[in-house]
């Protein structure tokens, strides 16, 4: 681990001014993830500024929908009442996640920010063109069973390691960031990057920019979510695909769907035109099918990845299915339903 | 034949659950591992790790890390210290033949992950931090790292490795009779690179005593193959060193080699002179030993009624350039199976990586899955019942050694009382045809086999006046229970309380033990405390019968007992004095001996011996979404005695749980291009977590054996064996998917 | 600014903060970059907090901070100025009525009881996360408990046992 300098800061107008001072500045909060990549020497930066004094962890009603702090933590989000009564599919997102340890330490905001677990990344000793750029993807051709099949780009193949984000995702949630131009909010969507030519940027937040809030929309889908996790144990490891659906129904027809994958690609990952395949057709598995096949027909995976293609279909099918039936999946109980 | 003693006191303790007396040093904290001693100004040691699988360094820039304050040295090929010269110095007790690693050594580069510095400073976190500025340049070599693409470079190692059975010759004529055999089976398998990934990482912590003394605590599963490889590598007299560990987080086979780590402790600490520790990190926990991939063909003829006439077991591993490491893979399939027509081969090919080692069960792990998959694929094409197929087979001999019977085998035992605890009589033997909801439901069983061994092992035990007995030896506790069986053995032998008795291990100044591995230990060390109790034993006796109105005048040893601290007449026990009383009398403050246990040659000369399992699982697989659940496992297990109930049915859970490892999830992933492991590190190289794990219910059957006088057999390895084949098969029997290639994972289910 | 430390390449380049550690208050001058884990083991001679992986990985690390469960090795020090740590080595400390009279917290005896450890280098990062497990209040039955602790890893393999000691002590504590 390099050495740095530490500032704490008490507002959020001091984090960003301290920030603002250090080029090579990070801002940390759980530190579950930053921590990690500078014990790896993945990051080095010069200066830490502390934020977890910053008055950002409640949990608040708004607009009808829920702003959730960015320091608030994930365990904090996963188990608040109003999140587990309204957004059970961002609750099982984040429970599906890291383990309970990590989970009461990460942050909201945190979460978003996490870097991918692509082995060459996180492994000093190879090349990467996220984490120095131009030196090159070894995991093109490489060992890529963890690696992107949408959206990938000749530099990179990584994904986007989050559960939650993938619930954010289809629930359309909203950034909110401070920074030194002022205050702003992001749409989800936006909020994540795709690798392009510029991989070492994993989303659009400008230099300096701090999450202070994460907007849950009013909109919640109720019981008819579900978010199912595919992965090499049955806990404590990170998805090689994952699916987020919320459905509205009436009656046995599809009014709105939200789908999103998650361990695909370098963001959590949208079909708008699956989406929009899906509305007014009945809930059934045909019409699922019919999304799956949209979703996966875009896929370019590698050698090592392929079967993601396959898992991907099945789990949006599955997914959808559970999402129709109102049985969002236990994370606890590790038959999928 | 072996002597069984009469007078080691009653069965008080031996054969019954007693919580772990570590219990309480584990629990609170206060035990304490090789890496947490500590000494008079320590210095800390950081390793530098290559990344580069062959070639050469072409230079190392030290300056930046050596110019961080608190850095004391930059330790490198280019100013090492001097050590010895020979390949036979650095040869450890367990060494395969070949020219042992040595770090540090030249500027060659043997495998990806070699230690190329050691970064020395005055705390941990400057070495860290200065380990990062050390910039090393190389002159790289295209690595060859598959082994798939070397298949023709493989040989017949030319030098065994001592302790490890090469094939046998073959009898009669496998091929020719498989190829008229009315059942023909040839199938490939494969096992993936393990690592095994004790929760300890490996440490090593060298104390500098002064007057060339030193006392090193080191994360080895024998203390006594560290000390006598840092005397032969450094020139150290042997009496200025002493080695010691008396808690070890877990092994698995990967301490029974000094690592590296404890020779840059030491060469850190002789240039310097002063205390060095060196904490390997997890992810340089996959740059040294590993269980190896092995590619293996299993060819099986046999009559329509299941009964084998030819069977042929083919295997290939990898070794390093510079070691030919050798295990038992093939052999089994002919210790298990009686057939006339046997050609068992193992070929090793080199490849540019570190040399493998044993891991837990190591050979038996890999050709087992392999030969009792395929017993369950001609029990499938046979329409047998996977155990009466295995039955029908059943060897009686070891085909394998001169077919000598087997000291015992309770195997029947673990087949009928595992299939009636796991309910195997209400199994459908249809693939595909047993289902709860959307999962579709498997049962399979596969046998387990190890070999029973005892090792040269010595022991002592002193008795003090206090009545207080502490007996002990160097061989280590890896977590399987030593000091608890020692101690009820130690307490059974003199009729003593277990309190009364305190059982020190690894630790050099003790008697020499070997390392513990091979599930020898509680058969040899346990022996060496027994008969050294019983020398102490004997002692007393003759100072009982010094004793004015000594209520033994006139009675032979062999009628005397020990209990509740009292010797007495076996028959009579009010006829007794209470051992202190003894001691007091007789004004002796301590009593004490040492005695060394050995395998018993007449026993090895007429039987062969091994401990047998009978595993049973129960997975439950989503076929559409690839997930697999172990539900349910029964392991019934045949190892002669069990000293210890609890311990060891944690033994063979423990077992149980790698082997579901193995089965589903634990890969070292190798970029062959670079020739380096890219999942190195516990996210993404898997072991099973708390939530893949569900009932496993353990039977240990009866089993009386001869090969040594407590009648066991070893317990640390067993409960691994087959148990990745009894889910392999268990998957097959849920999905009609025969998955070959371990680990069997998601993507294998949808393929 | 709340705090600001010196430059990172000054030697002395330490921060005071204070910690309550197994019910001690302590003043300590840390570097930004120690990590509570380091700090216990290297410093204060608090070596029953293990080093599994030093990455969050494995959970031998984890310990309590303000009664929640959390792996120390992704925790700075300097981060937690002000909070209540407890190890294993406070455990005892921390039973409702007092220890046990073998001075153990009910979990520390389950666990020998169990036989819910063999090599015994997780075992500290398991009974803490235990307590912490049973301070969330979530988990109640088998399947929960098993996911709930499966951010600590046993290569023995003793996890049945693990849950046998939790679930003792749970209904122990719902007698």
């Amino acid at each position: 681990m390099n050495r740095f300098d530490y500032v704490r800061a008490g507002t959020v107008a001091e984090a960003v001014q301290a920030f603002a001072g250090a080029p090579d500045a990070r801002f940390i909060a759980g530190g579950t993830n930053l921590v990690d990549l500078m014990k790896y020497d993945v990051e080095r930066p010069g200066r830490l500024v502390d934020i977890t004094r910053l008055p950002l962890t409640g949990i608040e009603e708004r607009d009808g929908g829920l702003r959730l702090g960015a320091l608030a933590t994930n365990a904090d989000v996963a188990y608040d009442a109003r999140v587990r009564e309204r957004y059970p599919l961002l609750a099982n997102a984040i429970l599906a996640g890291a383990s309970a340890q990590l989970r009461n330490a990460a942050s909201t905001g945190g979460n978003l920010l996490q870097r991918t677990r692509c082995y060459y990344f996180y492994d000093t000793a190879t090349p990467c063109n996220k984490r120095e750029p131009g030196s090159g993807c070894p995991a093109i051709g490489g060992v890529s069973r963890i690696h992107a099949i949408f959206g990938t780009s000749e530099h990179c193949i990584a994904t986007h390691p989050s559960d939650m984000c993938v619930a954010l995702a289809a629930l359309e949630a909203v950034v909110q960031v401070a920074g030194p131009a002022g205050e702003r909010s992001i749409p989800f969507a936006e909020f994540h990057r795709l690798p392009g030519d510029a991989p070492e940027r994993d989303t659009n937040l400008a230099p300096g920019e701090i999450v202070v809030a994460v907007d849950l929309p009013a909109r919640d889908f109720g019981q008819n979510v579900t978010y199912l996790k595919l992965r090499d144990r049955l806990s404590y490891a990170f998805a090689l695909v994952s699916v987020a659906a919320a459905l509205e129904l009436d009656g046995g027809t599809i009014r709105t769907a939200r789908l999103a994958l998650g361990g695909v690609a370098h963001k959590p990952w949208r079909n708008a035109r699956a989406e929009a395949l899906l509305v007014g057709k009945p809930a059934e598995r045909a019409s699922f099918q019919a999304a799956a096949d949209l979703v996966v027909a875009e896929a370019k995976p590698q050698a090592g990845n392929a079967f993601k293609v396959e898992l991907a279909r099945r789990a949006i099918v599955r997914g959808l299915e559970q999402a129709a039936a109102g049985t969002p999946q236990s994370i606890t109980d590790k038959r999928i339903q | 034949m072996t002597q069984t003693f009469s007078s080691t006191g009653s069965d008080r303790f031996v054969g019954s659950a007693r919580s772990r007396v570590d219990g309480p040093a584990k629990v609170t904290g206060l035990a304490r591992y090789a890496g947490e001693f500590t000494g008079p100004d320590l210095l800390h040691g950081t390793v530098v790790s290559g990344t580069i699988a062959r070639g050469r360094i072409t230079g190392i820039d030290t300056e930046a890390a050596e110019a961080v304050p608190g850095v004391i040295k930059v330790l490198t090929h280019e100013n090492r210290p001097r050590t010895a010269w020979l390949d036979y110095n650095y040869q450890d007790a367990v060494a395969p033949p070949g020219s042992p690693f040595r770090a540090l050594y030249d500027d060659k580069i043997h495998y990806s992950g070699q230690p190329v510095a050691l970064v020395v400073a005055e705390d941990f976190e400057t070495a860290r931090h200065a380990a990062a500025l050390v910039r090393v340049s190389y002159a790289a070599e295209t690595p060859a790292t598959d082994l798939t693409a070397v298949g023709d470079l493989a040989y017949d190692p030319p030098k065994k490795r001592s302790g490890i059975k090469p094939p046998p010759k073959p009898w009669g004529d496998a091929d020719a009779v498989f190829d008229t055999s009315a059942v023909k089976l040839r199938e490939t398998y494969r096992i993936a690179t393990e690592h095994h990934n004790p929760m300890e990482p490996h440490a090593s912590t060298v104390i500098v005593e002064g007057e060339g003394r030193y006392t090193v605590y080191d994360k080895v599963q024998g203390v006594s193959n560290s000390h006598a490889y840092l005397a032969s590598v450094f020139g150290l007299d042997k009496d200025k060193v002493r080695v010691m560990n008396p808690y070890l987080g877990g092994g698995f086979g990967s301490g029974l080699r000094p690592q590296y780590q404890l020779f840059l402790a030491m060469l850190a600490a002789r240039d310097l002179d002063r205390s060095v520790r060196v904490v390997l990190t997890r992810d340089q926990m996959w740059s040294f030993t590993h269980r190896p991939e092995t590619l293996q063909t299993v060819s099986l003829g046999a009559d329509a009624d299941g009964t084998l006439q030819a069977l042929r077991h083919d295997a290939l591993a990898p070794t390093s350039r510079f070691e030919d490491y050798q295990e038992v893979v093939v052999n089994w399939s002919a210790v298990l199976y009686r057939c006339d027509n046997v050609a068992l081969t193992y070929k090793l090919a080199q490849l540019d990586v570190f040399t493998p080692g044993d891991m837990r069960a190591p050979g038996a792990v890999t050709g087992v899955f392999a030969i009792e998959t395929a017993m369950d694929e001609l029990a499938h094409a046979t329409g047998l019942d996977p155990i009466e197929l295995r039955l029908k087979n059943y060897s009686e001999r070891d085909a394998t050694a001169e077919d000598k019977p087997f000291g015992s085998k309770a195997l029947k035992s673990c087949f009928t009382q595992g299939a009636e605890r796991f309910g195997w009589s209400r199994r459908n033997p249809e693939p595909r045809s047993m289902r709860e909801g959307r999962e579709l439901v498997g049962w399979g069983m596969a046998t387990g086999v190890w070999e029973s061994m005892m090792q040269q092992t010595s022991a002592h035990a002193i008795l003090t006046a206090d009545g207080k007995l502490e007996v002990g030896n160097s061989t280590g506790d890896i977590g399987t229970g030593t000091y608890t069986i020692l101690t009820q053995i130690a307490a059974d032998s003199l009729g003593l309380t277990m309190e009364a008795v305190t059982t020190k291990l690894g630790d050099t100044d003790l008697p020499e033990a070997p390392v513990a591995g091979g599930s020898w230990t509680a058969a040899s060390s346990g022996t060496a405390v027994m008969k050294a109790c019983r020398d102490v034993g004997e002692q007393l006796f003759k100072l009982a019968r010094q004793m004015d109105d000594s209520p033994l005048a006139n009675v032979d040893f062999e009628r005397v007992a020990f209990a509740e601290g009292r010797i007495a007449v076996a028959d009579d026990p009010a006829r007794g004095v209470a051992l202190v009383d003894v001691m007091r009398a007789a004004g002796v403050e301590k009593l004490e001996a040492t005695a060394s246990a050995a395998p018993d040659k007449d026993f090895n000369a007429t039987y062969e011996a091994y401990t047998h399992s009978a595993i049973f699982a129960e997975v439950k697989v989503d076929e559409e979404l690839g997930q697999v659940r172990v539900t349910r496992i029964v392991s019934a297990i045949a190892a002669g005695k069990v000293l210890n109930p609890k311990t060891a049915r944690s033994q063979i859970l423990g077992g149980v749980v790698m082997g579901i490892g193995s089965a589903l999830e634990e890969e070292s992933m190798m970029d062959t291009r670079l020739g380096r492991f890219m999942n190195h590190n516990l996210s993404e190289y898997h072991v099973p977590v708390n939530a893949d794990i569900h009932d496993i219910e353990v039977i240990f059957v009866d089993e009386e054996d001869k090969a040594n006088p407590l009648g066991v057999k070893g317990l640390g390895e067993i409960g691994i064996v087959g148990t990745a084949a009894a889910i392999a098969n268990a998957v097959h029997h849920a999905t009609g998917k025969r998955i070959r290639d371990l680990p069997i994972t998601i993507d294998k289910i949808l393929a | 600014m709340l705090i600001e430390s010196g430059s990172p390449v000054a030697a002395d380049n330490r921060i005071g903060i204070s910690l309550t550690i197994n019910g001690q208050q302590r003043e300590l001058q840390v570097a930004p970059w120690t990590t509570l884990l380091d700090l216990l083991r290297e410093r204060l001679d608090l070596t029953g907090t293990k080093k599994g992986c030093d990455h969050g990985q494995c959970g031998a690390c984890t310990v309590l901070v303000n009664g929640t469960r959390v792996n120390s090795c992704l925790t700075l020090a300097v981060m937690k100025d002000g909070a209540e740590i407890t190890t294993v080595e406070g455990l005892a400390g921390l039973a409702n009525d007092g220890a046990g009279s073998n001075g153990l917290h009910p979990i520390q005896a389950a666990f020998i009881e169990h036989d819910a450890f063999q090599c015994g280098y997780c075992t500290p990062g398991q009974l803490c996360s235990s307590v912490g497990l049973m301070n969330e209040g979530h988990a109640k039955s088998r399947d929960e408990i098993r996911e709930a602790m499966s951010g600590n890893i046993c290569r023995c393999g003793a996890y049945t046992n693990i849950v046998d000691a939790i679930e003792d002590v749970m209904q122990g504590e719902a007698r």
